[in-house]
């Protein structure tokens, strides 16, 4: 069983397996926190369901960009796709699951070949401004789908049907539908790792390192680089399948550049080129998110306190002009970002000791 | 006498004004060290470009064992079985050195579209990049990531990688650029292993290594081929002499 343990033997092992632990037993320990009054377990699923499924779609970053040193700055296109073919066909009273994963994946990789056809030839920031450019391009495409609600997106009646396989529309559907985003990203993230340890991987790997040296040894560069966009395009197509379920609603803001410029920030905040990076970039960065506002209320009250106590009420001022400056919480995101990228190499990830191989 | 492995006919590379490549004709035969020699600015390692894929020449054909090679991507002619080593040092620095020669290898192997089975595992990969290594004297150093070797080892692993997709023919760019007396030496040597196994191109400065190792060697000035001949023809041609040994390391 020495293979089962392997990982346990260094910190960053033992805190990837300590996070995944963590995930999968949410279903079981969030009613504690419900009961305690810490946050009720439909809102902790909800926003921890959010957070898988976007890990997912970083995970798909991180091959292309992690590993093969494409920064597609557009990615969040197949987040849309994945979740249009989801809307579309519910719309159309196509409801099954059976049908809409495959043909949202499929459909995302196809569209990743397509743009990669085009701006795989390019490099550094022209490639980066092709990539915006075809992911604004379908943007404006689902803003004038008048039939799918345009600008204001489109509500979808029932989830996936996965003929009662899958329990996501029952009582029980928000465990349901998370533990069935957490199996997804296990199988990504099994995946992802296959793929990168593969010789494939390898060959990947070395046009992150050195295109130039890899095609001087043989390897058409181009063909490992696009297969590898097109594996990223349908694994985030899926993250958009799931996205659509999960919210129960697809609009243009899916695809938004902030959304795909959000992914990048979970990959570079997570640890670019590491398994588990972007999972630990999706988890701080949209809990950062959604918490960090009411984090900072809490800390500037605490203060105004203090300060109450020291100075006097007079000094300190109205606790509700302390409140104003949590509004802000965005500059903190920011400095927190900053930091993490200008001191923390490897990210998150990289917080936890060295990867043995680069 | 047997067909010429390479053979260079009237190529042309001019970039804006500047003839690089100028009607250049070249044969270099199975199994020579053939040098090609010339002061700074004299095309060499725009020449070695345009026979690896990388420079896509303006007129003429290069003919690679018997085949037209002259519009084939660099990739397709490392797989005919004609291989570069750079110039400016340019491993694969953040793998190991046996990374790096498993690549090479993986690459000879055909096609990279395996993507399941572990390839740091697979040992149809890690034993002849082992081997590589070993005849190039980096066995002991193996699991260091490339950027930590020294200058002259990174030429050494160059080598390797060149060797582990076991071409027919070796381009070489400068081997000894920026190595050491004692590391010069060591390559000399490493070269002086391969030859009449392997068919070499060499683009080198270092004129004692030249003589050493050359069985023929062309001067090349200003994009043309100014004499070509054994070293001692070379050695005592004057012209050669005035434009270019004369003036410098001779």
């Amino acid at each position: 069983m020495t293979g089962m343990t392997a990982p346990l033997r260094t910190w960053r092992g033992r805190v990837a397996v300590g996070l995944l632990v963590m995930l999968a037993l949410l279903p079981w320990y969030s009613p504690w926190l419900d009961a305690a009054g810490i946050i009720s377990q439909r809102f902790a699923l909800t926003v921890m369901t959010r957070v898988v499924i976007l890990a997912i779609a970083a995970s798909s970053l991180n091959l292309i960009l992690g590993y093969g040193g494409m920064v597609s700055f557009g990615h969040a296109v197949y987040i849309g796709i994945g979740g249009y073919t989801v809307g579309i066909l519910t719309y159309h009273g196509i409801g099954s699951g059976f049908v809409q994963f495959p043909l949202a994946i499929l459909l995302s990789a196809l569209l990743a070949l397509a743009i990669g056809a085009l701006s795989l030839r390019t490099r550094g920031v022209y490639f980066i401004m092709i990539t915006l450019a075809f992911a604004q391009l379908l943007y404006y495409v689902a803003v004038g789908l008048e039939a799918y609600g345009a600008d204001d997106g489109l509500t979808i009646g029932r989830r996936s049907d996965f003929a009662g396989l899958i329990p996501i529309r029952g009582p029980n559907k928000f465990v349901a539908f998370y533990l069935l985003s957490f199996v997804v990203l296990l199988l990504v993230l099994g995946l992802v790792h296959r793929l990168v340890n593969s010789r494939f991987g390898m060959a990947l790997r070395g046009t992150k390192s050195n295109d130039a040296r890899m095609q001087a040894l043989g390897f058409p560069t181009f063909r490992y680089r696009i297969v590898a966009f097109a594996i990223a395009g349908a694994l985030c197509g899926l993250a958009g399948a799931l996205l659509a379920n999960h919210t129960e609603f697809i609009s243009p803001a899916m695809m938004h550049w902030t959304r795909s410029g959000d992914l990048i920030v979970m990959v570079v905040l997570g640890g670019m080129g590491s398994l588990l990076g972007p999972v630990y970039g999706a988890v701080a960065f949209l809990l950062l998110e959604e918490f960090l506002p009411a984090a900072l209320a809490m800390v500037l009250t605490w203060l105004h306190a203090g300060l109450t106590a020291v100075l006097g009420a007079a000094a300190a001022g109205d606790l509700d002009a302390w409140l104003k400056m949590a509004e802000y919480w965005q500059i903190a995101l920011g400095t927190i970002l900053i930091l993490v990228v200008l001191y923390a190499r490897g990210g998150i990830d990289g917080l936890f000791g060295r990867s043995r191989h680069g | 006498m047997a067909d010429a492995m390479l053979k260079i006919d009237s190529l042309i590379k001019r970039f804006g004004g500047l003839v690089a490549t100028d009607s250049l004709s070249l044969e270099v035969e199975p199994g020579e060290v053939h040098a090609l020699i010339g002061p700074n600015g004299a095309g060499k390692t725009t020449l070695i470009a345009q026979l690896s894929g990388f420079l896509r020449p303006d007129a003429g054909r290069i003919e690679f064992a018997g085949q037209d090679i002259t519009d084939l991507p660099a990739a397709a002619r490392v797989r005919l079985g004609l291989a570069r080593s750079f110039q400016i040092t340019s491993v694969l620095r953040d793998f190991t050195a046996l990374d790096n020669v498993a690549l090479a290898e993986q690459a000879r192997q055909g096609h990279s579209f395996r993507f399941w089975r572990p390839a740091r595992a697979d040992p149809s990969l890690r034993e002849p990049a082992r081997a590589a290594l070993r005849e190039v004297g980096l066995a002991d150093r193996a699991d260091v990531v490339a950027a930590l070797l020294s200058h002259g080892e990174q030429r050494q692993l160059e080598v390797a990688m060149a060797l582990a997709s076991d071409p027919r023919m070796l381009l070489l760019d400068e081997p000894m650029a920026g190595m050491g007396p004692e590391e010069s030496a060591r390559m000399v040597e490493l070269l002086r292993g391969l030859r009449g196994r392997r068919t070499m191109l060499l683009v080198e400065h270092d004129m004692d290594a030249v003589f050493a190792l050359a069985d023929r060697i062309t001067v090349l000035v200003y994009g043309r081929a100014l004499a070509t001949g054994t070293p001692a023809e070379i050695r005592a041609n004057r012209e050669v002499r005035v434009a270019y040994l004369g003036e410098g390391d001779g």
